[in-house]
């Protein structure tokens, strides 16, 4: 798909951005003990190859292609030892010969490591026999798997003598950009859709940054903050900081291998916004068995979307190489990119891996977060609740076989998200400090049970 | 027909550094070929062989994404505004 007819630069020779070598090179120089460690070693065009220093710089200047971090797999082959990365820090920062930063010392405020679940008891509902939850809505600092990305960005940021971060953001980003730059003690700008929900809004409010809710949905927002990066001299973590941050997704796949034993999955089902997590997950286990870390297996890789916003579902169901984008109207926020930037590589990797792409009802995706909360105890947000949803979807339709591993990536916290399940879920039993009107309560309350008493989505 | 051109930072040293152009056109494929015109070299950068607008590449007229209007043949009128926007990840 990515051939050269799209790139008339693909038979270029290898180009380095001309601007700031000698600074890049000054940099890291400086100190010896750094130059060592670090182990990536340029900006890559994933269209046509290009090279640039690795500087904040995120489209390639003759295609626009998206650049991407190459690393020096032979170094990391030689300095990485399943024993050295079980040494390190209970966090991503236990891979972080495998990040881009060259400082010892990253931003590291105890993000990673988040539990993997094995889900029995979904399971069994599901119809599966090996069901694991990778549950980031408890990933620290902010409660989704975004913090990994920041916490990268962030440091790399600070290499490069940013001292203004920020973002455009559904929720998620900007709840963790303003936390970890607060933590250190970088200056913050965050825009955000109007509309997003309050939990989110709040919490980014707590950390003082500023904070801009732009009159439009999320593409619009990315529109705008395209046009202030290219005035501001800041770093936008998903603009031109983005190569450094999109790498941060690769430890939920170096997280999943290393606590199933140094195993791959099977199947991996994960929700899909620009594309950008699914295609680093892959990524990530493709550098590890790369580097002699876990032993080679096909992984069939799954996306889910909102019906409400599902360009990429849709290029996938009709066989399509392009996204048509679209204007996104689903409860699933944090998902709702109706321009995804990488989604034709998201397509790419569920084609070539036997994979699929489906996506949900707004209806069928509060079901998911209920049946997650109510068979596994995790309270997810909407993006979990899609990928719970297709991942039922998927088994119903036969495409999940009930023998292989597969793990679920739950990516984001319900507390976030509560106006998406008020109203859909029960109340409490109001009773005067009594007894017999504790009694009267129960026996009610199991009365509705018998009857299988349940509200119904309207 | 004079139409505002916001430019992003990596086409701008076709443009001697400058955020914004001031051109005429009367639709989207007319405005490449004047920006060529005032900046040579920068429609190779935008389009692809075959001369449409590459693929990583979001063209805005106002608000509006091309794509949800007519495409390259989209109508530009005096005093819009197109803004030219890489794809960037998110979320």
């Amino acid at each position: 798909m990515f051939d050269e007819y799209f790139c008339p630069c693909y038979h270029r020779p290898q180009l380095v951005d001309a601007h700031s070598p000698t600074e890049t090179m000054t940099q890291t120089i400086q100190s010896p003990e750094l130059a060592t460690q670090a182990t990536f070693t340029a900006l890559k065009c994933k269209e046509c190859g290009a090279e640039y220093e690795p500087q904040a710089i995120h489209v390639c200047e003759f295609c626009f292609g998206p650049l991407e971090v190459s690393y020096d797999y032979n170094a990391l082959r030689r300095q990485v030892t399943r024993e050295s990365i079980q040494a390190g820090p209970n966090s991503i920062w236990r891979y972080r010969s495998f990040l881009p930063v060259s400082t010892q010392t990253p931003i590291d405020v105890g993000t990673g490591m988040t539990p993997l679940v094995r889900a029995n008891r979904l399971a069994r509902r599901l119809g599966l026999k090996n069901l694991y939850i990778k549950n980031d809505a408890v990933n620290m600092p902010t409660l989704s798997f975004k913090d990994r990305v920041v916490s990268v960005a962030l440091t790399r940021a600070k290499e490069l003598g940013f001292s203004t971060v920020s973002c455009a953001s559904t929720g998620n980003l900007a709840n963790s950009t303003a936390a970890i730059a607060a933590h250190a003690g970088l200056d913050c700008c965050v825009f955000i859709p109007s509309d997003l929900e309050a939990g989110k809004v709040l919490g980014t409010l707590i950390y003082s940054p500023t904070v801009m809710a732009v009159q439009g949905n999320y593409d619009q927002v990315n529109r705008l903050c395209c046009e202030v990066a290219n005035t501001y001299g800041w770093g936008f973590v998903n603009i031109n900081l983005r190569p450094y941050y999109s790498e941060g997704s690769k430890t939920l796949g170096y997280e999943v291998i290393e606590q199933l034993g140094w195993k791959l999955p099977d199947h991996i089902v994960a929700p899909l916004a620009s594309g950008s997590l699914f295609t680093k997950i892959h990524k990530g286990f493709q550098e590890f068995i790369k580097v002699g870390l876990v032993e080679d297996k096909d992984v069939r890789f799954s996306g889910a979307q909102a019906d409400g916003c599902s360009p990429i579902a849709q290029a996938f169901r009709e066989d399509r190489d392009f996204i048509a984008p679209v204007k996104p109207n689903t409860i699933a926020k944090s998902i709702a990119i109706g321009n995804p930037a990488d989604g034709v590589y998201a397509l790419e990797i569920a084609r070539k891996t036997g994979g699929n792409i489906e996506s949900v009802s707004d209806a069928e995706i509060v079901d998911g977060i209920k049946l997650l909360a109510e068979t596994e105890g995790i309270f997810t947000e909407t993006a979990g609740g899609t990928t719970i949803a297709v991942l039922k979807k998927l088994v119903e339709a036969g495409k999940i076989d009930p023998d292989e591993t597969t793990v679920a990536y739950i990516t984001g916290n319900g507390l976030k998200t509560q106006e998406a399940v008020q109203g859909y879920i029960g109340e409490p039993l109001t009773i005067e400090a009594k007894l017999e009107s504790f009694e009267r309560a129960l026996e009610r309350s199991r009365t509705l049970e018998r009857l299988d008493w349940q509200q119904v989505l309207v | 027909m004079a139409v505002k051109v916001l430019i992003p930072t990596t086409l701008q040293k076709f443009t001697s550094d400058r955020a914004t152009l001031e051109c005429d056109a009367t639709s989207i494929a007319e405005l490449i070929d004047s920006m060529e015109q005032s900046c040579p070299g920068i429609k190779g950068r935008l389009c692809d062989e075959e001369g449409k607008p590459r693929r990583f590449l979001n063209l805005y007229v106002n608000d509006e994404d091309i794509r949800f209007l007519e495409g390259v043949q989209t109508a530009l009128k005096d005093g819009d505004q197109v803004s030219i926007v890489p794809a960037v990840a998110g979320g």
